[in-house]
C-alpha cells in the first residue's frame, strides 16, 4: 500500500486552492458533497466536445461511440464495486436507487413481472425492518412502500455509543421479515456497522436485503458482491463523480425477477399499444435518456479512486478521522456522536456545542474559512434520538490535509468563548 | 462581511435572554403559527393577541428552539409589534422580508424597527435569512387567524 501523496492530490482538485472569508479553504464537507479532480471534468468536457451523441439507437458514427463510453463508464464502475455484467444500473442518485428497488418491489406486490416477481411480493403484516440510524433517503421509500403494501415497518435502535444494537436486530429480525435495509456506513456517526452479522440475520429469516453504500464506496475498498448484499446504492457525487448519477448494484438474477419502476423508451424489447415486454437489466431500469456524460465522468472518478488505492484512500482518512475526534475530545463543552473505539470508522466526525446552535457553529467556521455541514444530515431520528436537532459534521476527503482538521480545531476551540457560552 | 457584523451583541444578547418567550393562554382574539426551518430544524410557535376589535395588536409571545438568529429576530420581534395597529403589522413585516431577501442592498431603518434593525446583516448571508423571517412569518400567520 503506497500512502497518499498529498501535494499531487491536491494540485488535481483545482477548486480546493481557494480563499473563503480571507483564509485559505478548508473543505470539511465531503461526507454531503465531495469536489470533482480535474481528471473528471476534463472527462466530460472531452465527451461533451467530441463524442456526444445518442446512446443504444442511432447507426451513426457519433452513436456508437457515444454507447461505447456509455457502456465502458459501466464497465468500469462496475469493475470499482465488483459488480458483474448486468448487476450495475445507472440512476439518477442513491436516493432513486432505494426508491426503485422500493416501487418495483411495490410492484411484485401488485402481481407485476409475474410468477418470476412473485418472491418480493409483500402480504400486509410482512415486515420491513431499517435502522434508527438512517439516511432519510434509505427510510422514508420503506415507510411509503409499508403504507401501500400493509407491512409493518420496524427498526433496529441505536445503542448510546452510536452502534447498532445488534441484539435487538436478533430479535426483531424473523420470520415476518421480508426486506431488512441498513448503511453500511451512517452518513451522521461514521460507524461501518456490522454487515456481516446484519446479513447472517437477514438470511436465515430469507429477507430481501438492500444497504445504504454511499458513504463507503467512496472510502473503503469493497466488493459489493462479497457482501452477499441483494441490492446496495452509492452516489456519484460522494466518490469525487458528477451529480444526476449514481449506482444500484443487484445481484443479477434478482434485477432480472424484478418488475421495472420507471418505463418508457429503452427499456423493451416488443410494445404494441396493449402492452410491453420488458429488457433484462440493467436496460429495464433506464427507462428515458440517461445521463451519458455523468457516466463517463463517474468512471473517472473510479479509476483516479482506483489508482489511488483504495486501502490508502481508507488509511488516510481514517487518520485524520482519528485528528479530529481526538482533538474535539480535548475542547471542552463539545459532545461527539458515536463516539467509540469499538466500531470500525471511515474520516467523519458529527459533534454539538454545548450552549451553541449547531448553525452558528457552522457559521463561526465558515468565517474561518473551514466549510462543515450543519443540521440534522437527513437523519432527523438519529438526532432525536441522541436529543438534538441539529448537529455539526466535519468530513474527510483523499485530499483532505491534516492542517486542514488542525485550523477546523482550532477554530472549533473558538466557538463558545465568540457566542459566550458558559 | 465579517462575522462580528452578523453576530452584533444586541443579537446574541436577544438570543440569550429571549423577550416574550412562554406561549400566553389561547383565546378568542389570540393567532397562532407554528413554523420550522426544515434545513435546520430551528422551530418557533408564535401567539398574537389582537385587541376586542382586531385592529391593533395587544401582545406577542413565542417559545422555540434553533440557532442565535431565529431566538433573537423572535425576541426582537415582540418588542417591536406590541401594541402596533394590525395594517402597520403588515407593513413591517414587509418591509422586513424585502430588506433581508435583498443580499445586502436594504438597510432597516432604525427609527422604525428598533433592535431588529441589527439583523439587516443576515441579508448578506443567504443561509441564514429563513431563519431570521421564522418569527416574522409565524406572526403573519398568526395575525391571518384573527379578525
Amino acid at each position: 500500500m503506497t500512502p497518499l501523496d498529498l501535494a499531487a492530490i491536491r494540485a488535481d482538485f483545482p477548486l480546493l486552492a481557494q480563499e473563503v472569508n480571507g483564509h485559505p479553504l478548508a473543505y470539511l464537507d465531503s461526507a454531503a458533497t465531495s469536489q470533482k479532480p480535474q481528471q473528471v471534468i476534463d472527462a466530460e468536457v472531452e465527451f461533451l466536445t467530441h463524442t456526444n451523441a445518442a446512446v443504444h439507437r442511432g447507426a451513426h458514427t457519433l452513436a456508437a461511440e457515444s454507447t461505447d463510453a456509455f457502456e465502458d463508464a459501466r464497465e468500469a464502475v462496475a469493475a470499482f464495486v465488483g459488480a458483474g455484467e448486468g448487476e450495475l444500473v445507472w440512476t439518477s442518485g442513491a436516493t432513486a436507487g432505494i426508491n426503485l428497488v422500493a416501487y418495483a418491489i411495490g410492484n411484485a406486490t401488485l402481481g407485476r413481472g409475474g410468477e418470476a416477481a412473485r418472491r418480493f411480493a409483500l402480504r400486509p403484516d410482512d415486515e420491513i425492518v431499517v435502522t434508527e440510524s438512517e439516511h432519510h433517503a434509505n427510510l422514508i421509500p420503506w415507510q411509503e412502500l409499508a403504507a401501500r403494501t400493509g407491512a409493518r415497518l420496524r427498526h433496529i435502535p441505536v445503542l448510546d455509543d452510536g452502534r447498532l444494537d445488534m441484539d435487538a436486530a436478533a430479535e426483531l429480525i424473523g420470520d415476518r421479515t421480508r426486506i431488512v435495509a441498513f448503511p453500511h456506513v451512517s452518513n451522521v456517526l461514521g460507524i461501518i456497522n456490522p454487515i456481516d452479522d446484519l446479513m447472517a440475520l437477514a438470511r436465515s429469516a430469507d429477507a430481501i436485503t438492500v444497504m445504504d453504500a454511499c458513504q463507503s464506496v467512496p472510502h473503503l475498498s469493497i466488493g459489493l458482491p462479497a457482501t452477499g448484499v441483494d441490492f446496495a446504492v452509492f452516489s456519484g457525487h460522494k466518490m469525487l463523480g458528477p451529480y444526476g448519477i449514481g449506482g444500484l448494484y443487484g445481484k443479477r438474477e434478482l434485477l432480472n425477477a424484478l418488475p421495472p419502476f420507471l418505463t418508457g423508451g429503452s427499456m423493451i424489447t416488443t410494445v404494441t399499444l396493449d402492452e410491453a415486454q420488458y429488457l433484462p437489466s440493467p436496460q429495464r431500469f433506464e427507462a428515458g435518456t440517461q445521463p451519458v456524460s455523468q457516466a463517463v465522468g463517474l468512471a473517472a472518478a473510479a479509476r483516479y479512486l482506483q489508482e489511488l488505492g483504495m486501502d490508502a484512500v481508507h488509511a488516510h482518512e481514517v487518520e485524520l478521522e482519528r485528528r479530529m475526534r481526538d482533538g474535539l475530545r480535548e475542547i471542552p463543552g463539545i459532545r461527539l456522536l458515536g463516539d467509540t473505539d469499538a466500531a470500525p470508522r471511515v474520516g467523519l466526525a458529527a459533534f454539538a456545542v454545548d450552549g451553541v446552535h449547531a448553525h452558528d457553529v457552522g457559521q463561526f467556521l465558515d468565517s474561518r474559512g473551514v466549510a462543515v455541514r450543519v443540521g440534522h444530515h437527513c437523519a432527523q431520528p438519529l438526532h432525536r434520538r441522541f436529543g438534538l436537532t441539529a448537529s455539526v459534521r466535519a468530513s474527510a476527503s483523499v485530499y483532505t490535509t491534516p492542517d486542514e482538521v488542525d485550523r477546523f480545531l482550532d477554530a472549533t476551540g473558538g466557538v463558545r468563548a465568540f457566542f459566550g457560552a458558559s | 462581511m465579517s462575522l462580528e457584523s452578523l453576530y452584533q451583541e444586541l443579537i446574541l444578547d436577544h438570543s440569550k435572554r429571549p423577550h416574550g418567550f412562554g406561549l400566553a393562554e389561547a383565546d378568542d382574539h389570540t393567532g397562532t403559527s407554528y413554523q420550522r426551518n426544515p434545513i435546520c430544524g430551528d422551530e418557533v410557535t408564535l401567539r398574537v393577541r389582537v385587541s376586542e376589535d382586531g385592529q391593533t395588536i395587544r401582545d406577542v409571545t413565542w417559545e422555540g428552539q434553533g440557532c442565535s438568529i431565529s431566538q433573537a429576530s423572535a425576541s426582537m420581534l415582540v418588542d417591536l409589534i406590541d401594541g402596533v395597529p394590525r395594517e402597520k403589522a403588515a407593513e413591517l413585516i414587509d418591509g422586513f422580508r424585502e430588506a433581508l431577501r435583498s443580499r445586502g442592498t436594504i438597510e432597516l431603518d432604525e427609527d422604525v424597527y428598533e433592535d431588529a434593525a441589527a439583523l439587516s446583516g443576515v441579508s448578506k448571508f443567504s443561509a441564514r435569512v429563513k431563519c431570521a423571517m421564522l418569527a416574522w412569518v409565524a406572526l403573519e400567520e398568526g395575525l391571518a387567524q384573527t379578525s
